[in-house]
């Protein structure tokens, strides 16, 4: 067997086009590019006239893992795409599952998953206002911001038993019931969550290193954005006014009030304003939902699906044959192919399943916001400086566990 | 808000099957998701319509992706081995709308790059794991796998972890039946509470 190139040298994998250019190879153990991603730059003095993104570093082959996982445990594989909001993806899948067996989810489960995510998409944020401040110099707001998202993780904690790989969203419903005591946790976070964000934005919103850093670079048309596939806050950075929780509503999100901030100028600034604005709204979101949550089931009742309590095993004989039934066989969606997808924290989420009516999928597939987010990066990037790339990535917000999947 | 109707067919159909008689193979509707089966050459003139129509608007690429029907038991809607899914979003109605694309291995899709730039990775995404060419699509190189794999793993006969495994000196490990198990034929009884579960 020849011997494998892991890492080929810049000159294999990026062709040159100028003449008195400099190609820089920048990853993928860099500081700056949030995990494994590689770009390589061609450069003209200081300024980019072409890059090109080296990804694949994390690669597991999830998609084919997929196929050979019955559904109910096809779940935990997600949670480690986009391992920053992991209750979206089990949402995202659990939704595309849940309309190829067609089944109703009770409205207090429905309330609990907007919770869940909801909480979900204020950590992915916190991580990425930490992490992008970071890169540009600002060491404050990454310590502050993660004092915040440890509390969440705790919440995650309390409810799920787990701090990041919740899992906890699946087919037919939830795991579990929220814990006594949960509603205090969170409603204590809740108010003391919007100052704490406050404290720390008023370090960098009229911050002028900051704004020197960010305003006017990587800017991308709305046009463009759309036409890239890059979603969620960057086409709404470029005043794009879409958020399929409002235009397709999905676990009762039309019940909820709540604005969709939208930028104007489409650069690392107003991108930065849409997030943090994000995370506000998320905040009144969960307010409403805590307020008016609903009492009942917490899962579907469909036994098909969802297993039967525990106590109804020591009287049912029913009961005992689809628990057994449901932890070894699993279920049997229609064939058929369906595509269901949620406004994640980085944009569109979906996933894509064929069933070809056995327990397990025939393709098993998702829709990754972060890789088609950052086939923007080139157009952002090229004609500006080298120190804006790693603005560029900051604002892009991605996760290369779900890129490479 | 719900996606366009006229007479009983969503809004795109009829205005791709108005413009396009001959392309439309078969239009299939599941769980309220419309799938429309084009032709291959059609692809990026029906794409380039969905896009520019004033009625339709489908500007938001949302991604494409690809399933290998070569071990699919039941009624199909393309003859081709592969199908490529498009997944199209207008932002006038904010619907969503599936086209659907039949291939072969060495026969080339249309690359929709010109109509929409964001199919670049998906489609390299494509090549890399299942094989299937893209006609003019300017990269068709390893993306996700490392540049010298051999074969394209979501392709149904490729095995899962099939994979040689190196060794420093260039030899195999040792066969399994040859690896010594320091429990194994011990009794685990009385240590986990539950029955004899020896020679797992």
């Amino acid at each position: 067997m020849p011997e494998r190139t892991f890492m080929p040298s810049t000159e294999t994998v990026f062709e040159k086009k100028g003449e008195n250019t400099l190609v820089l190879n920048m990853g993928p153990q860099h500081p700056s590019t949030h995990g494994v991603l590689r770009v390589v730059l061609e450069l003209e003095g200081e300024t980019i006239v072409d890059l090109d993104c080296q990804i694949g570093y994390l690669h597991t082959g999830m998609e084919k893992e997929g196929e050979y996982q019955q559904y109910s445990k096809c779940v935990t594989m997600t949670d480690r795409m986009d391992y920053l909001s992991t209750n979206g993806n089990n949402l995202a899948y659990t939704l595309a599952v849940e309309k190829l067996l067609d089944i109703e989810i009770p409205p207090r489960c429905d309330a609990l998953r907007v919770m869940l995510t909801e909480l979900s998409r204020i950590t992915s944020h916190c991580v990425w206002l930490g992490t992008h401040a970071l890169d540009l110099g600002a060491m404050t707001p990454f310590f502050w911001i993660f004092r915040e998202r440890e509390k969440i993780l705790d919440m995650f904690e309390m409810f799920t038993g787990v701090r990041m790989m919740c899992s906890w969203i699946v087919p037919g419903g939830l795991r579990g019931d929220m814990p006594d005591g949960f509603e205090a946790k969170l409603r204590k976070f809740l108010k003391e969550f919007p100052d704490a964000l406050h404290e720390i934005e008023i370090l960098l919103v009229k911050n002028p290193i900051w704004i020197e850093r960010t305003r006017h670079v990587g800017v991308i048309s709305a046009e463009d954005a759309l036409a890239l596939g890059c979603g969620g806050p960057i086409a709404r950075a470029s005043g794009v006014e879409w958020d399929l929780r409002k235009t397709n509503p999905y676990s009762g999100y039309e019940k909820y009030d709540f604005l969709i901030p939208v930028g104007k100028h489409g650069d690392v600034y107003d991108r930065f304003l849409v997030r943090i604005a994000e995370m506000k709204e998320s905040c009144k979101i969960l307010e409403q939902v805590i307020d008016g949550l609903p009492e009942g089931a917490w899962t579907s009742t469909d036994r098909k699906v969802v297993p039967p309590p525990r106590e109804e095993l020591d009287s049912s004989m029913e009961s005992l044959i689809h628990h057994f039934k449901l932890w070894t066989e699993g279920y049997h969606p229609p064939v058929g192919e369906a595509y269901a997808c949620i406004e994640g924290p980085k944009g569109e989420l979906g996933f894509y399943l064929v069933s070809d009516g056995s327990n397990m999928p025939y393709r098993f597939h998702e829709r990754p916001s972060s890789f088609m987010n950052l086939q923007a990066l080139r157009q952002m990037c090229i004609g500006r400086l080298i120190a804006d790339v790693v603005a560029v990535i900051g604002s892009i917000d991605i996760v290369l566990g779900e890129i490479d999947r | 808000m719900p996606a366009p109707v006229l007479n009983g067919e969503r809004l795109e159909v009829v205005r791709v099957r108005e413009r396009f008689p001959d392309a439309i193979i078969k239009v299939k509707e599941f769980r309220g998701d419309t799938f429309i089966c084009i032709k291959r050459e059609a692809l990026r003139e029906v794409a380039l319509f969905l896009r520019d129509d004033p009625e339709l608007e489908y500007k938001f690429f949302s991604e494409c992706t690809c399933v290998d029907y070569s071990k699919w038991k039941h009624e199909r809607d393309l003859p081709e081995r592969f199908e490529i899914i498009y997944n199209l979003y207008s932002l006038k109605y904010y619907s969503r709308i599936f086209l659907k694309a039949g291939a072969d291995d060495g026969v080339p899709v249309p690359s929709l790059i010109p109509v929409y730039p964001g199919a670049e990775y998906p489609e390299r995404e494509i090549w890399d794991l299942f094989g299937v060419q893209f006609e003019g699509h300017p990269k068709l190189k390893r993306f996700l796998l490392p540049d010298d794999w051999a074969g394209h793993p979501l392709r149904k006969e490729y095995p899962l972890g099939g994979e040689d495994v190196d060794f420093a000196k260039g030899v195999k490990g040792p066969a399994v039946e040859d690896i010594s198990m320091p429990h194994a034929g011990e009794s685990f009884e009385g240590k986990t509470g539950s029955e004899d579960v020896s020679g797992r």
